[in-house]
């Protein structure tokens, strides 16, 4: 799709590739616009159309910098626990720590192809800033990044290494001070210094064309997984899990396998059907040969933070989770028409989850779109099975998962452990995207192991000797 | 403009009447909204032309930090939207009013008589929130026209043709980076008036006039059928006489009176109420200054009997 190819004086000016069926859009103040239709031009000029060999530096710079490609690792006490081939895609394994430099690495070089002079970013946990302040580093951008006074606080690490890396990092002291806010903030400075600056937005959320040019840098962990189960178990997976908060290492490990469904297509109205054909095949090479083979079908499960419940507190304007795939209506927040935790009146609740990567209130319009097209599953995992899946993969896989990438790991002791009640059934090959490492969580963890009683956690009375 | 068979909006009349136009802002529910119908009379006495009401959202990314606090005020006072509409209700003003809200509370209010009036949901989202509900109850409430900072014209049509149908203005904001074609499109949509932004950035006071301003009132010269009010910004009767020299129809003062809310707001309503009411006779007097010092524009129409 290029820009020729709208019709922007038309009758119907809602152009139809700046959505994902009644999801996304661009809902934002009249001074955004132009950089956002200069970002769109950009987006299909580098990104899908490779034009100065764009998508090439930046393939080429996540390898020698960001260490990709990841690999695609049998767990095997975790498959003998399940009684199925468990596979993990190791993102923890990116630079940094996290899939997030996928996208960071990949909005700055396009901020610099832009002739950008600085980058702005708002981060969460700190992942995001972090991953976009290495980026910044690397390609010698300056870069500021917002971040709520609560993060800044509890992720004091983090903040550290944002500075070391050269970010400026502005607290962010609204509302409850997390990522809501800060995103908000971000917003609010694109609004005034847009004509010098890039905002990286650090999820598949926000304003066309974001969703799908963060969708578009995150694929390579799904390409390269269907490549790699490929070589290794003969077929493609029965179901792909992953994670969701705003939901850019989900839709990063969905995006290749949406395709693969024994269900019929869906109708005129799924972008999702025909946008892996045009719009994107420098973005996500397909092998012709392949579409004319029987369909394998893979499920594709989005685990969202179920908190301490899944219930809104309308009277305090506060849910004690991040389920929005679950549990949201629609809306527009930050953007985008998506579902959304709000009140009945409009008003944005604070989320929660024990994983602050994924607390957040609302979620890519994208994955909205295969929810409700039921292409994804949406599923929910508290914050007591996410702690007890973290214990349970340091110990016997000798791997520490971030907690968001545990609420996956949750997922399978859910349906597959000792205690699963057999309701669904992941099939007999699985992968499951780690989507980060898990040091960056050790302070929460052990806050939070110490007030609960959690079957798989360490004793840690060396403490106390 | 109007032809002789078509009716110029409330809005467009207030302004080509009063000409140059004062455009106040204030958000309904902070601190209360008992003392908003206070203050909205007051700017009322003072000169306003026009009066925007913010109906308080949780994520209002286009204001600045003295806006944001008064709608955290608002909100932690408990305003709704049921509240907002009960307020507009009982207010009788001479000045049109016009809510300024963003997009998300459009959609999400259903107002409970939606049931009973079938097809008023055309521009709705399939199983989804619309936006006919609330402006069908803004219209009721003798509202005058709507402002939504975070719904640009590509994606403005479902709320314009639910305003068209009940007869109310959707003003377009005109950003200084608003050019060329899209400037034209959105020159061509707008109702009411066009809110030009005087600098690139959120809503605040600020000490001076943006050299911005003078460029988007340059830009903006050759339509002149559609009024033009200028905001962000603009605090002072200096400032007013200077963008209404340099061409605006009005000016739109937002910040400037939240701080004076915030200021007196706690001390009952009449102090507030009493320093809007100078504010407003500042700002206006200030409009009419700018007035004077220019040639008064050659296809101003006389003004319409009503």
């Amino acid at each position: 799709m290029t820009t020729s190819d709208r019709d922007r004086d038309g009758e119907d000016r809602r152009d139809s590739t700046t959505t994902f069926g009644e999801y996304g859009g661009r809902y934002v103040p009249e001074a955004l616009m132009p950089a956002i239709l200069e970002l769109e031009d950009a987006y299909e000029r580098y990104v899908l159309a490779n034009e100065d060999g764009f998508m090439d530096e930046f393939r080429e710079r996540m390898c020698e910098f960001g260490g990709r490609p990841t690999p695609l690792q049998r767990a095997g006490r975790l498959s003998d626990r399940y009684d199925r081939e468990i596979y993990l895609k190791r993102e923890d394994l990116v630079h940094g720590g996290a899939h997030k430099l996928n996208n960071a690495l990949g909005q700055v070089l396009l901020a610099k192809y832009m002739g950008k002079e600085r980058i702005i970013a708002e981060t969460g946990a700190g992942q995001h800033g972090t991953a976009t302040a290495m980026a910044a580093a690397h390609l010698d951008v300056p870069c500021e990044i917002y971040m709520g006074r609560t993060d800044v606080n509890r992720q004091r690490p983090n903040v550290y290494r944002m500075r070391m890396n050269g970010a400026e990092v502005n607290p962010v002291t609204a509302g409850s001070g997390t990522l809501k806010e800060a995103i908000n903030e971000t917003m609010r400075d694109w609004a005034t210094t847009v004509e010098t600056t890039h905002y990286v937005i650090g999820s598949v959320v926000g304003p066309h064309p974001f969703p799908k040019m963060v969708r578009d840098f995150q694929a390579v962990i799904g390409q390269e997984a269907r490549e790699q189960i490929r070589e290794q178990a003969g077929q493609l997976p029965d179901s792909v899990v992953a994670c969701a908060g705003g939901g850019s290492n989900t839709m990063g490990a969905f995006y290749a396998f949406v395709p693969d469904s024994a269900e019929p297509r869906s109708g005129a109205d799924s972008s999702s059907a025909e946008r892996s054909s045009a719009d994107s095949q420098a973005a996500q090479p397909r092998d012709d040969g392949e579409q004319t083979e029987p369909r394998e079908h893979v499920d594709l499960v989005a685990v969202e933070a179920g908190g301490s419940s899944l219930e809104i507190d309308e009277e305090m304007g506060l849910a004690p989770n991040s389920a929005t795939l679950s549990t949201g209506t629609d809306g527009v927040l930050h953007g985008a028409m998506t579902k959304l935790l709000q009140r009945g009146d409009g008003q944005i609740v604070e989320s929660h989850s024990v994983s602050a990567g994924l607390d957040y209130a609302g979620v890519g319009p994208e994955l909205s779109h295969l929810v409700e097209t039921g292409r994804v599953m949406p599923e929910s995992v508290g914050d007591e099975a996410a702690l007890e899946a973290f214990h349970r993969l340091s110990r016997l896989e000798g791997i520490i998962p971030a907690l968001e990438s545990s609420h996956a790991l949750g997922y399978l002791e859910e349906v597959a452990g000792p205690d699963a009640d057999g309701s669904a059934d992941l099939g007999d090959v699985v992968v499951v995207n780690l989507s980060g490492r898990g040091d960056k969580d050790l302070e929460t963890v052990l806050e939070e192991t110490e007030t609960r009683d959690l079957a798989a956690a360490p004793d840690v009375e060396v403490f106390d000797r | 403009m109007s032809d002789d068979d078509t009716i110029e909006s409330e809005i467009e009349t207030a302004i080509r009447d009063n000409h140059p136009a004062l455009i106040t802002y204030v958000c309904a529910g902070d601190p209360s909204l008992e003392a908003t119908a206070a203050y909205v009379e007051a700017l009322d006495r003072g000169g306003a032309d026009l009066i925007e009401l913010g109906l308080p959202f949780s994520e209002p990314i286009a204001e600045g930090p003295t806006i944001q606090a008064s709608i955290d005020r608002a909100l932690g006072a408990g305003t709704s939207p049921q509240g907002f509409f009960e307020l507009v209700d009982e207010l009788e003003t001479d000045a049109p009013l016009l809510v300024m809200t963003y997009y998300n509370m459009i959609l999400q209010y259903e107002a409970a008589e939606t049931a009973d009036a079938p097809g008023t949901d055309g521009a709705s989202l399939r199983g989804g929130p619309g936006v006919g509900p609330f402006v069908e109850r803004a219209a009721d409430a003798g509202l005058s026209g709507i402002i939504v900072p975070d719904l640009p014209a590509e994606e403005a049509d479902p709320l314009r043709d639910a305003c068209d149908e009940h007869g109310l203005d959707l003003v377009f904001i005109v950003a200084p980076t608003t050019e060329g074609e899209r400037l034209e499109r959105i020159m061509s949509q707008v109702s009411g008036f066009a809110y030009v932004q005087a600098r690139l950035g959120t809503t605040g006071a600020r000490g001076d006039v943006s050299n911005a301003t003078h460029d988007s009132l340059a830009r903006l010269a050759e339509y002149d059928g559609v009024p033009k009010a200028v905001g962000f910004g603009v605090s002072e009767g200096d400032h007013a006489a200077e963008i209404v020299e340099a061409g605006a129809d009005g000016v739109i003062v937002g910040s400037a009176l939240v701080d004076i809310v915030a200021e007196h707001g706690s001390d009952g309503d009449a102090p507030a109420a009493d320093a809007l009411e100078a504010k407003a006779h500042e700002l206006k007097a200030g409009a009419i200054r700018g007035a004077d010092e220019t040639t008064p524009p050659k296809d101003t129409p006389e003004p319409e009997q009503p």
